[in-house]
Formats: structure tokens, C-alpha cells, sequence
């Protein structure tokens, strides 16, 4: 009896474990089989290369060049702003900051992650947008460079976070070592700690992107949604989030638009994939 | 892993279809942004005199709308544009039969804001600005700046509705569209919103969103006929040019409390409130 209830839990336990795996694999059946259908009707190279998106027109123009450039500026844009800055945030909390700044830091952090990307979408319209459009001079702030900025806001905290747990996990011989040899604090920083932990920052780099090619809300809100090829990222963008999130609700199921934002899925799926993947490859390589 | 599982969780909540919940007493009406202003008074006028029944009315646009009246998640669909004839065959195939019904007219108003001396275009001088043709305010009478176009979603009946009447002129072989420049908002509000800070756009929306905040322009069918302004009295009268018809759609012909319902609309009290909402009555 005893042996049975064991196995019972063991399987159940087992279940749970793979539920997930599962999950995934369904998830990206649905997805291929939806999306896969739109290349009966339209060839492959002509949906990932076509430069015009208008997706009602008769007959449909279902083109994602613009789209996956969109979502490159601003993708782009974020990560040169919010991995140097994420980065430096980590060094000084693992290193340099005060225990009682390091918590305050630590803690606000954590808060800008659990802000909802729609609020910060809103706060970027009413008060971003109108500032980025005065200090370029553009006719409109709805630009890639607002989605940019508000978009580095929330890589920020899967940056620092990842980025400190890599500088914490460098031996602390390494750092004493440096510091016996004469080395300066900042010398030890950048020469000995960055050095050893750089496939963690790097792996925390990659998630910090993931999370900005993923986002949907809040570039919708501010980045214009025009389909246009960019070549500024001071021009209104529409990436490739903002194009289901926008257009879902208006497809039938079953016409030609409705399996092009399933293959838009299928895009999005095969970068955040990319990415994720190697993300993992550097975390496993520094353990 | 938690990552990577959370992206697809966000990816695996696009592929759900919308559960709607029906119970016995209760509409749900769903469609054109539009029009939600207007159902929304409908609905509360008709549950106070029928405190019994429960209408629901949200917006989303004319094609969603009608695509949830399509797969059965709604009882009425509003629309700004007449449905498709792809979508009636997707309909037929799914067993559903879409009736149509005239509930009121609207005026588009094309807006700019206040500071723009711009007040009176044609036509085709709207087309021109809408497909990108014309990209500088200077050409059609105003200040050295670049335009800047704001156009509604494709999910709008707006967006759908301007293009064939005033890009493509009625004509179904036209192959006119949208400058790709476009800004594509996701609200008639987010387009007075920009039109009323920024002085260089250009935009559209129904005629109930006028506001002081943004002008609305005086239209001409062509640079010979009157320029005339986006008021009641001159869509009543048919001389404003863009205006449109406002329908609700209903799954074969309405019965029951669907019924009651439209009956209501038509009746003298509920085109009064079409009127009040700033639409243009049929009746």
C-alpha cells in the first residue's frame, strides 16, 4: 500500500514536471500549424522580405520587413541604453555600494519590475513623447526612441539582477588576490570581477533583450505603429508585438490576415527562442 | 526556463479565442469604437425602463465586431461599414446569418489643431495628404511644415470607411492607400489627444469626439463646389460630404429580446438619443 501511494505521488510529481514541456510543445504546434498555412497562400520570401504591411487591402499586402525592422531599432535603441547603465547599477550594488544603500537600491529595483508595462506606456505618452518631440524638433514623439527609452526601463531590472548574481558568484579569492597585488578598487572591478563574471553579465544582457523584443503594451502605445522601413530612430515605428496585439481583434479566423499574425507569432517565437537559448548557453558556461 | 515560459505564456495568450459568457437576460453588444458612446446610452436607457434586462456593450472596432458575431460571441454586432463579403461567406459557412440594420448616420470630421491656419481642403486635396502625396503644410495654404498623418487602426470601420471614400474616391479598382508614414492610433480619443498637441497632424474621427481642442476643417466635393463644415444640420441634409451610415448586425432577423431591443433603437426615444450623442438620426 504503502509502495503505491509512493508511485501515485512519484507519477503525479513526474506530470507536473513535464506539464510545462508539454505546454511549450502544444503552444508551438498550434502556432506552426496556424501560421505555416499563410505560405500555401503566400511565398515565404515575399512575407519576410515584402516591404508593404496592409494587411485588408484587396488583395492583402502582407509584407514584415518594416515590422522586423521596427522591433530591430527598437530593440537596438533599449539595449544601448539600458545595458551600461544596467551593468554599472550591478557593479555598484555588488561592490561598491553601503549595505544600507545597496538594500534601498536593491528594493527599487524589484519596484520598477512589478510597474504594468501599460502604466509605464501611458507615463511615456503623456510625458515623454511630448519631450522627445521638443528636443529633436520632429513633427511627432511617438518615435522608436521613445519606445526605446521606456523599453530599457523595464530591461533594467532583469539586467542588474542577473548581472549581480554573476558579479557575487566570482570567487572571492580572485578579488583578493587583486586587492593583496596593489591593485585599486576600480582597477579589481574592471580588470579581475567584470572579466570573470562577463558570460553571466552576458547571459543577463540576452534576457534583458528578450524581455524588449517581447513587450507589447507599451510600444504600442508610443511608438506611432506606422509601417514604414525605418532609417532613424527618431521615426515612428510599428514592430512586430504592436502588429498582433493591434490587429487580432479585427481578423476572421481562418482568412489570410489572421494566419500572417500567426506566422508574425512564429517570427517573434523563433527570435525569443534565439535569444533565450543563448542566454543559456553563457549561463551554463560559467558554471 | 521561467522566462522563456512566461514569453510563451504572453505568446499562448494571443491563440485563445475569447470566452463569452451568455446568460438568459442579457445583450451583448460588441463592435465599432465608434458607436460605443451611443450604445453604451442606448443600453442604459433601455435598462432603466427594463431594469430586468443586462446589456454589455464594449467596443474594439466595426471588424471586431463583426467577427465576434461571426464565431458567436455576441449578439449584436455594431459597424460603421457595411460587412464584407468574405466575411458574409465565413459567416454562412459557420451557420451564422448576418441581418443588417440602419441605426443612424455619422459625420467623419477631419481635424487639425487650433494653431494650424488651415481650415478648408477638398477632397482631393485630402486624398493627396492621406497617401502621402502631399507631405508639407505649405502646399495647401498653411505653415512651412512637414504633415503629419494620423489614421485610426486597420481594425477601424473609420479607417476602412475613409480609405474607400476618400483615398480611393468610391472607385473599387483604385488601388490607393494610406502613406506608410501613417501614424496608426489605437483610438479615436489617442488621435484627438495628438491633433490637439501637435500642430502639424492631420486626423480623423467621428463627428462626436469634436472638441474645442482640435478644429474641425470645412470639406468641398471638388475645388469648384462650397466648402462646408461637419454640423447635424448639413450631414441631415447630405451636403457634408464624408459622412456614413451606422448599422447594427444581428444573426438572422432579431427575435426576442434582441428584438425589443432594436425596436427600441428605431423608436423616437432611442433615435433622440442618437441625436444627443452627436450622430445624425435616420428617422
Amino acid at each position: 500500500m504503502r509502495k503505491f501511494k509512493e508511485f501515485i505521488i512519484e507519477k503525479l510529481i513526474l506530470i507536473c514536471g513535464i506539464a510545462s514541456i508539454i505546454f511549450v510543445a502544444l503552444i508551438f504546434l498550434f502556432l506552426l500549424k496556424e501560421g505555416l498555412a499563410l505560405f500555401k497562400i503566400i511565398p515565404f520570401k515575399s512575407f519576410l522580405f515584402g516591404r508593404n504591411w496592409y494587411p485588408i487591402s484587396e488583395p492583402a499586402q502582407l509584407g514584415i520587413l518594416p515590422l522586423i525592422l521596427g522591433s530591430l531599432w527598437v530593440t537596438v535603441g533599449a539595449a544601448i541604453i539600458s545595458i551600461p547603465i544596467g551593468v554599472a547599477c550591478a557593479v555598484y550594488i555588488a561592490e561598491v555600494a553601503p549595505v544600507k544603500i545597496k538594500e534601498v537600491l536593491k528594493a527599487g529595483i524589484e519596484l520598477l519590475a512589478a510597474i504594468p508595462s501599460v502604466v509605464l506606456g501611458f507615463i511615456g505618452m503623456v510625458t515623454l513623447v511630448p519631450w522627445v518631440k521638443h528636443i529633436f524638433n520632429l513633427p511627432t514623439g511617438l518615435t522608436a526612441l521613445s519606445g526605446s527609452i521606456m523599453l530599457a526601463f523595464m530591461a533594467m531590472p532583469t539586467i542588474v539582477s542577473i548581472a549581480e548574481d554573476a558579479l557575487y558568484s566570482v570567487p572571492k579569492s580572485y578579488k583578493e588576490g587583486a586587492l593583496a597585488l596593489g591593485a585599486t578598487q576600480w582597477q579589481t572591478i574592471y580588470r579581475v570581477l567584470l572579466p570573470a563574471a562577463s558570460s553571466g553579465i552576458l547571459a543577463a544582457v540576452m534576457l534583458g533583450i528578450g524581455r524588449v523584443i517581447g513587450e507589447t503594451m507599451a510600444v504600442m502605445m508610443i511608438t506611432g505603429n506606422s509601417a514604414i522601413i525605418p532609417n532613424s530612430i527618431l521615426q515612428p515605428v510599428r514592430t512586430l508585438t504592436a502588429t498582433i496585439a493591434a490587429e487580432m481583434g479585427e481578423t476572421v479566423v481562418g482568412s489570410e490576415h489572421y494566419f500572417a499574425l500567426f506566422a508574425i507569432g512564429i517570427v517573434l517565437f523563433v527570435i525569443s527562442f534565439a535569444v533565450n537559448v543563448t542566454a543559456d548557453l553563457f549561463l551554463h558556461k560559467r558554471k | 526556463m521561467f522566462r522563456r515560459f512566461f514569453t510563451l505564456l504572453i505568446l499562448a495568450s494571443f491563440c485563445v479565442p475569447a470566452l463569452a459568457v451568455k446568460a438568459g437576460d442579457s445583450i451583448q453588444i460588441k463592435g465599432s469604437d465608434t458607436m460605443v458612446n451611443l450604445a453604451q446610452a442606448w443600453a442604459e436607457k433601455y435598462m432603466e425602463n427594463n431594469p430586468k434586462v443586462f446589456i454589455a456593450v464594449t467596443g474594439g472596432g466595426s471588424g471586431t465586431g463583426l467577427s465576434s458575431l461571426i464565431s458567436n460571441t455576441c449578439d449584436i454586432a455594431m459597424s460603421s461599414r457595411n460587412i464584407k463579403e468574405k466575411e458574409i461567406a465565413l459567416a454562412k459557412q459557420r451557420g451564422v446569418n448576418p441581418y443588417e440594420m440602419k441605426v443612424g448616420l455619422d459625420g467623419l470630421a477631419v481635424v487639425v489643431n487650433p494653431k494650424n491656419p488651415v481650415s478648408r481642403l477638398t477632397q482631393g486635396e485630402l486624398a493627396q495628404i492621406f497617401s502621402g502625396k502631399i507631405t508639407n503644410w505649405k502646399e495647401v495654404g498653411g505653415q512651412d511644415r512637414k504633415i503629419v498623418i494620423l489614421s485610426r487602426e486597420v481594425n477601424s470601420g473609420t479607417h476602412v470607411y475613409f480609405k474607400e471614400h476618400i483615398l480611393r474616391n468610391n472607385d473599387p479598382n483604385s488601388k490607393e492607400e494610406f502613406a506608410p508614414a501613417a501614424l496608426m492610433l489605437p483610438s479615436s480619443q489617442a488621435i484627438a489627444d495628438e491633433v490637439a498637441n501637435n500642430p502639424s497632424a492631420i486626423g480623423y474621427y467621428g463627428m462626436g469626439y469634436i472638441s474645442p481642442k482640435q478644429r474641425p476643417l470645412s470639406v468641398a466635393k471638388d475645388a469648384k463646389s462650397e466648402y462646408i463644415s461637419p454640423t447635424v444640420e448639413n450631414v441631415i441634409s447630405g451636403k457634408y460630404p464624408i459622412s456614413r451610415p451606422l448599422f447594427i448586425y444581428t444573426n438572422g432577423e432579431p427575435k426576442g429580446l434582441v428584438k425589443e431591443f432594436d425596436d427600441f433603437i428605431l423608436s423616437k426615444e432611442g433615435q433622440e438619443i442618437v441625436l444627443k450623442t452627436d450622430f445624425v438620426p435616420i428617422k
